[in-house]
């Protein structure tokens, strides 16, 4: 490390002419002063996510589930010689989405918990004290990238499995199939990926929101299975058709079950879901002390 | 300029920062004082706008905190050196706290280098020595070229050199017009960068003075007798109408009396003295007798003595 010298300020001290009309003398600094809007707090969380590595690790990962067992349900597929019996090829997608939903709820919770971890969140506040405008910043970063990264691999998967499946006796997957299978799915996990961001702010701490996450999108599913009761029926039902992985398959039209959530309705649910739990991040964050 | 109005916090119960009324000027270093868990931190993360104060008000040039638009420009504090993604390299950890401020690039070179990092910029800070991550918090706190300046416990894991630095550092800083705030448990590192001392003990403030007064205020001056004949001097001296403190043993002291006249007094009266020497309290001495009682978490083999009658007196101005 060189010898630090002490700053060499160009400007001279300027007692009592501050900034013009200031009752408050001091020094006046050279560098121009700039009226900070939510522009700097989005360029600032760019730079954030870009720049450690656990949002490569993270998205890498979750690239490489999507479309490696994509790739590979294609392939296993094909190679059976099956007969789909006119059900469209996209909806094959599903199982590498499925585990690749972990790797963006993990970044979503990173973006926002790993700052209470390393204590960068005071260094954060104390450089943008409108902490709405920090959360709003890093949420919509997060949910931009989030939503490219999942739309370039969904559609490639996509693509590949119909053009995979041609002679399996596969439907034509009409427009709308094609819509829900690739913006639609994306916009979905994106906003799971979202609300994970939330319950990061929320919890403040990485393991635990990760934990709280995983456990929303799989208990639901782990305790209707052992919901035997015949009186808890109705309840079993719901807890299966509500949860994360049944509203994932209804994208690609194979609901798990035929009752319940159809169509776009999942996505309706996440962006209610998410604007709650967002709304109290913002409420909590606030109020509370950083 | 930061100004502090009955500035409290509580935390359920306890009470860690109490009515705290003070003012901050600019073109001086003003020293924050006080023993550990005193509540400097408390204190300066609400100065900060981070935490929420019970009741009272601080304003920084006339505004609040939050209401700052560019507040990099207006304050560059250093918090503690661990606010820091230790992934992320020191000049990306700069460069987002400059864009969110709309501070140019090329600013954030320019504090590397006035700090020493500009050699290991890309490298990530949790490789950073505790030295390393002080100093480039302080290249974060010197990224707007702000009006005023806040440390908490600069110098905590520096090597000498880098004391010296930051000493430096602080005194161009205030010479050039800016305020700067410097929080330490350090009487003695005070004594040499601030000109103006703000003591607080549990939470409340204990002193709010020039260093100079403080100086002359605290730093007793005395004289140390030690004579087998103890009685007999006790006797002259009490003749004389010197006030003695007995401080056990054999020693005796005496408050502001010069040396040479007890000198004079003894050999006029053939008294044999084995020691008669004029005493300097310490600056540290004379704040821990200032905190010792608000000192928070005592080591008990060797807690502080309670504070003596000296130190009564100027508590009262």
């Amino acid at each position: 490390m060189s010898t630090p010298q002490p700053p060499t300020q160009p400007a001279a001290p300027a007692w009592g002419a501050a900034a013009p009309g200031s009752p408050y003398p001091g020094y006046a600094s050279p560098i121009p002063v700039v009226r900070t809007h939510f522009g700097h707090a989005l360029a600032s969380e760019w730079t954030k996510i870009k720049s450690v590595r656990s949002t490569m690790w993270t998205l890498g990962v979750f690239v490489l589930l999507v479309v490696g067992i994509g790739l590979l349900t294609g392939v296993v597929v094909a190679s059976t010689d099956p007969d789909l019996g006119g059900e469209n090829a996209l909806s094959m997608g599903f199982f590498g989405l499925l585990l690749g939903i972990m790797c963006i709820i993990t970044l979503g919770v990173l973006t926002t918990a790993s700052e209470y971890g390393t204590g960068m969140i005071r260094t954060t506040m104390v450089a943008c004290p409108s902490r709405g405008r920090v959360l709003a910043a890093k949420a919509l970063v997060f949910f931009l990238i989030a939503f490219v990264v999942t739309l370039v691999s969904v559609t490639a998967v996509a693509f590949l499995h119909v053009a995979m499946l041609e002679g399996s006796n596969a439907g034509e997957p009409t427009g709308g199939e094609w819509l829900k299978a690739t913006v639609g799915i994306s916009l979905y996990i994106a906003l799971l990926g979202t609300l994970s961001l939330a319950v990061g702010s929320i919890v403040r701490h990485s393991a635990g929101a990760i934990t709280l996450m995983i456990g929303a999108v799989l208990a639901p599913l782990v305790i209707a299975m052992f919901m035997f009761a015949s009186s808890l029926e109705d309840v079993r039902i719901a807890l299966f058709e509500y949860s994360i992985p049944n509203q994932l398959s209804i994208f690609y039209a194979n609901s798990l079950s035929t009752s319940g959530p159809s169509g776009w309705d999942p996505l309706w649910i996440m962006i209610g879901l998410t604007a709650v739990v967002l709304g109290g991040a913002f409420a909590l964050l606030g109020k509370r002390d950083v | 300029m930061i100004e502090l109005e009955g500035l409290t916090k509580r935390y359920g119960e306890k009470v860690a920062v109490n009515n705290l009324t003070f003012t901050v000027r600019p073109g001086i270093v003003t020293g924050f004082l006080g023993p550990n868990g005193a509540g400097k931190s408390t204190t300066m993360r609400m100065m900060l706008g981070l935490d929420r104060p019970t009741a009272g008000d601080v304003r920084i040039d006339g505004r609040h905190y939050d209401r700052l638009k560019d507040p990099l420009k207006y304050i560059g504090a250093l918090l503690d050196a661990k606010a820091v993604h230790g992934g992320r390299s020191a000049f990306n950890h700069l460069l987002c706290l400059a864009q969110s401020n709309g501070i140019p690039r090329q600013r954030v070179h320019e504090v590397l280098d006035t700090v020493g990092l500009s050699s290991v910029a890309g490298k990530k800070a949790k490789g950073f020595s505790l030295g390393m991550g002080q100093r480039l918090g302080i290249a974060g706190a010197l990224l707007g070229d702000p009006r005023i300046l806040m440390f908490d416990e600069p110098v905590n894991g520096l090597d000498p050199e880098g004391i010296h630095w930051i000493r430096t550092l602080m005194r161009t800083l205030a010479a050039q017009g800016r305020t700067v705030f410097v929080s330490s448990h350090l009487m003695s590192e005070m004594a040499l960068t601030a000109d103006h001392l703000v003591v607080i003990g549990q939470g409340r403030l204990l002193a709010d003075t020039s260093m100079a007064d403080f100086i002359a205020h605290n730093s007793r001056a005395y004289v140390r007798i030690r004579s087998p004949q103890r009685e007999r001097l006790l006797d002259v001296l009490h003749g004389a109408g010197i006030t003695v403190v007995e401080s056990g043993g054999a020693t005796l002291e005496v408050d502001g009396t010069e040396a040479e006249r007890i000198g004079e007094l003894a050999a006029r009266h053939q008294l044999v003295l084995h020691e008669l020497s004029p005493q300097r309290a310490s600056l540290e001495e004379a704040f821990m007798r200032l905190t010792a009682e608000s000192v928070e978490y005592h080591a008990h083999s060797d807690a502080p003595a309670p504070p003596q009658q000296w130190g009564d007196g100027w508590k009262k101005d």
